[in-house]
């Protein structure tokens, strides 16, 4: 039941084959018995076993509230949630608890949904590894995979066993590790710079960041005010198009969000794509894009080819400094968003009293790692009025440049961008942890952090297994507020990949578990 | 007046930050020089704390100036990706709040309904103001 899809376990629920309750506790379990992956920070077990029971009684009366009516998902450790500590993986957040609900996670509650808990990132969402949080790294389920073990074995290795897991990718990496581990069906994640796609890709799921604008950031604890959206992380392109319809929307309480009505959709099949325009971006041919990615990129060309659609090369000229913008207008947001963190009202708050400024200097040198630190220092520095001019404003001119970049390809009729999203698939902890924070960020988000200055959709979907047997994913880009459109694509290509399910079977199995598998997978779901 | 251990990290990295200026960071571009330090960390109110971070915001300048290889003469800056559109704001009425209690919660300072604020306008010691060390 665990490995169903989001539609499929709803339906399970309409027709009573199992009930919210019954979902939620396999769910608890299996999160405890994938504890050492540490992708979750707060297990709500109350609150999501007293979730499922009132679902229960909706469905017993024949009133569910929806598609997501007791179906367990996971919410990242930065969404703001009422009575539940949300600590953004920091020191300054540990213990903080929120008085009230992140708008979409407001939405998801309020549609039936079972928060199962809060999920592990990088502190404050800085980084690309989900290796640098106060509760330790995140681990990726494909490294205790039977496809990934088979491959080591054939590798000589003496060490133990588990020192050479692999990361999740980051920010998100708890949400990531939770859907691939099949301890939830859905997940939050959020997006400023590919923290919502990178994850996804190394762990074999759908992540999906939304157009800038579409989904309220109310609630979301601000990384970078211009360019953060909420992702979704799911294991598959329509259960991601299922959450959108829910969470999309206008709302009162952040501005940023248009006015323009969004109803929830069904996300039509696409059969026919020969009347689409793919662009590929020559400027993504990067040097350190692994072989085995550029090969998978260079098939799904040609798969779209083969089917009569339009595949054309297309430039986005200022690709290679896309980066270099994102990392100071980065810096500068989270030098400002991160002042509000004194110690006064909530969070940590250090011993001394002295006087203000040494009691907010302290508290932030206790609270915040060298990585936060590091961005602030180097935020302000930018923000010095003898820099900002050189630095700020011209950031935020060739920003312009790169947005302007992405409106010249789509006007001249492209209707998405396919790119990689990683530049290889997901790294061993040991190898990950020899370059500092700012360079792998560099790095691994060179894909997808041009697309968050521009504040285009994006999704990120797995492609394939590589020779290691560790999943690689691709990136679409669409065009501003045709997200619709970019997740009916993407979900024609998984159809036509279809990626093979992670076995993790060393986990599951335990003498129940296993023969309640088999016997569902011998039901047939009847529409 | 200062906890014992905030002190001993005072000292050692006072210590290595008076022999700073007289290193030469063959990365960096000579930018962060003492006196830049002094000034972020009193406009950021978090400190650099070690040579390692001085040297990583040197690195994170060099990146920076990346960006001056780009042409952007007549280009206006850009600060939000929605800027053709209008974006509303809530008219200013109170519809939610009263929740005093549930915000005192989260404090770790609090007396009836007010946060404890140490004094304020008492600025942070300058580098040679530091009073030397001794056991109080």
């Amino acid at each position: 039941m665990l490995g169903r899809t989001l539609r499929e376990v709803s339906a399970a629920l309409k027709q009573g084959q199992i009930t919210p309750t019954e979902l939620c506790q396999k769910c608890l379990s299996l999160i405890k018995k994938t504890k050492f992956l540490n992708a979750y920070i707060t297990v709500s077990e109350e609150v999501a076993l007293k979730q499922a029971e009132e679902s229960e009684k909706r469905y017993k009366k024949g009133r569910s509230l929806g598609d997501l009516d007791g179906i367990p998902i996971a919410v990242k450790d930065n969404f703001s949630t009422s009575g539940i500590e949300t600590t953004c993986a920091s020191n300054m957040l540990k213990g903080y608890v929120p008085p009230y609900n992140a708008t979409v996670v407001q939405k998801l509650l309020d549609q039936g949904a079972v928060l199962m808990g809060k999920t592990n990132l990088d502190e404050f969402a800085m980084g690309s590894g989900s290796t640098d949080g106060a509760f330790g790294p995140v681990k990726n389920p494909w490294s205790y995979s039977k496809q990934y073990r088979e491959k080591r074995k054939q590798k000589p290795h003496g060490e133990n066993e588990d020192s050479d897991w692999l990361i999740t990718g980051g920010s998100s990496g708890g949400s990531a590790a939770a859907v691939a581990a099949f301890t939830c069906f859905a997940a939050l994640g959020s997006d400023t710079g590919g923290s919502t796609r990178n994850p996804a890709a190394h762990c074999g799921v759908v992540g999906f960041k939304p157009s800038y604008g579409l989904v309220s950031r109310h609630g979301l604890i601000p990384l970078v005010n211009s360019m953060d959206v909420p992702g979704i992380l799911t294991r598959c392109v329509d259960d991601a198009a299922i959450v959108l319809g829910m969470l999309a929307g206008h709302d009162p309480k952040d501005s940023t969000t248009i006015q323009d009505p969004v109803k929830p959709f069904t996300l039509p099949t696409l059969t026919d794509v020969s009347e689409l325009c793919i662009g590929i971006p020559k400027e993504y041919l990067a040097p350190e894009l692994s072989c085995e990615v550029r090969s998978f990129w260079s098939k799904a060309a040609n798969l779209f080819e083969s089917e009569g659609a339009k595949v054309i090369e297309v430039s986005l000229p200022h690709t290679s400094y896309s980066i270099v913008c994102y990392h100071v207008l980065c810096t500068s947001e989270v030098a400002s968003n991160m002042a509000r963190f004194d110690g006064l009202e909530y969070g940590h708050r250090c011993d001394i009293n002295v006087s203000t400024e040494a009691m907010y200097a302290a508290t932030r040198r206790e609270g915040f790692n060298d990585v936060v630190r590091g961005r602030i220092l180097a935020g302000n520095f930018f923000l010095l009025k003898e820099n900002y001019e050189n630095y700020f404003i011209k950031a935020q001119k060739v920003r312009r440049l790169i947005a302007n970049d992405f409106v010249k390809v789509f006007n001249s009729g492209v209707d998405v961008l396919l790119t990689p999203t990683t530049l290889q698939e997901a790294a061993p902890y040991l190898e990950f942890i020899k370059e500092d924070n700012r360079t792998r960020s560099a790095q691994d988000d060179i894909f997808t952090q041009a697309v968050n200055m521009a504040g285009l959709p994006a999704v990120s979907v797995p492609v394939a297994l590589s020779n290691q047997g560790l999943p690689i994913g691709l990136q679409f880009i669409g065009r501003a507020f045709c997200d619709q459109q970019l997740l009916k694509i993407a979900k024609w290509f998984e159809k036509q990949v279809q990626f093979p399910v992670i076995q993790l079977q060393e986990l599951m199995n335990d003498g129940s578990s296993v023969s309640e598998i088999e016997k569902l997978a011998s039901v047939s779901l009847k529409h | 007046m200062w906890p014992l251990a905030t002190r001993l990290g005072l000292r050692s990295w006072l210590g290595w930050r008076r022999g700073f200026t007289s290193k030469a960071d063959p990365q960096g571009s000579g930018r962060v020089t003492a006196e830049v330090i002094e000034h972020l960390e009193r406009l950021a109110l978090v400190d650099f704390g070690s040579q390692e971070a001085v040297a990583r915001l040197e690195k994170a300048i060099a990146f920076a100036d990346r960006l001056r290889a780009v042409d952007t003469d007549g280009v206006e800056p850009m600060e939000s990706v929605l800027e053709d559109r209008c974006l509303y704001l809530r008219s200013d009425s109170v519809v939610e709040g009263n929740c005093a209690e549930e915000l005192l919660q989260n404090a770790h300072q609090v007396v009836e309904e007010y946060f404890v604020a140490p004094p304020g306008n008492i600025s942070l010691p300058k580098q040679d103001e530091q009073e030397p060390f001794s056991d109080n």
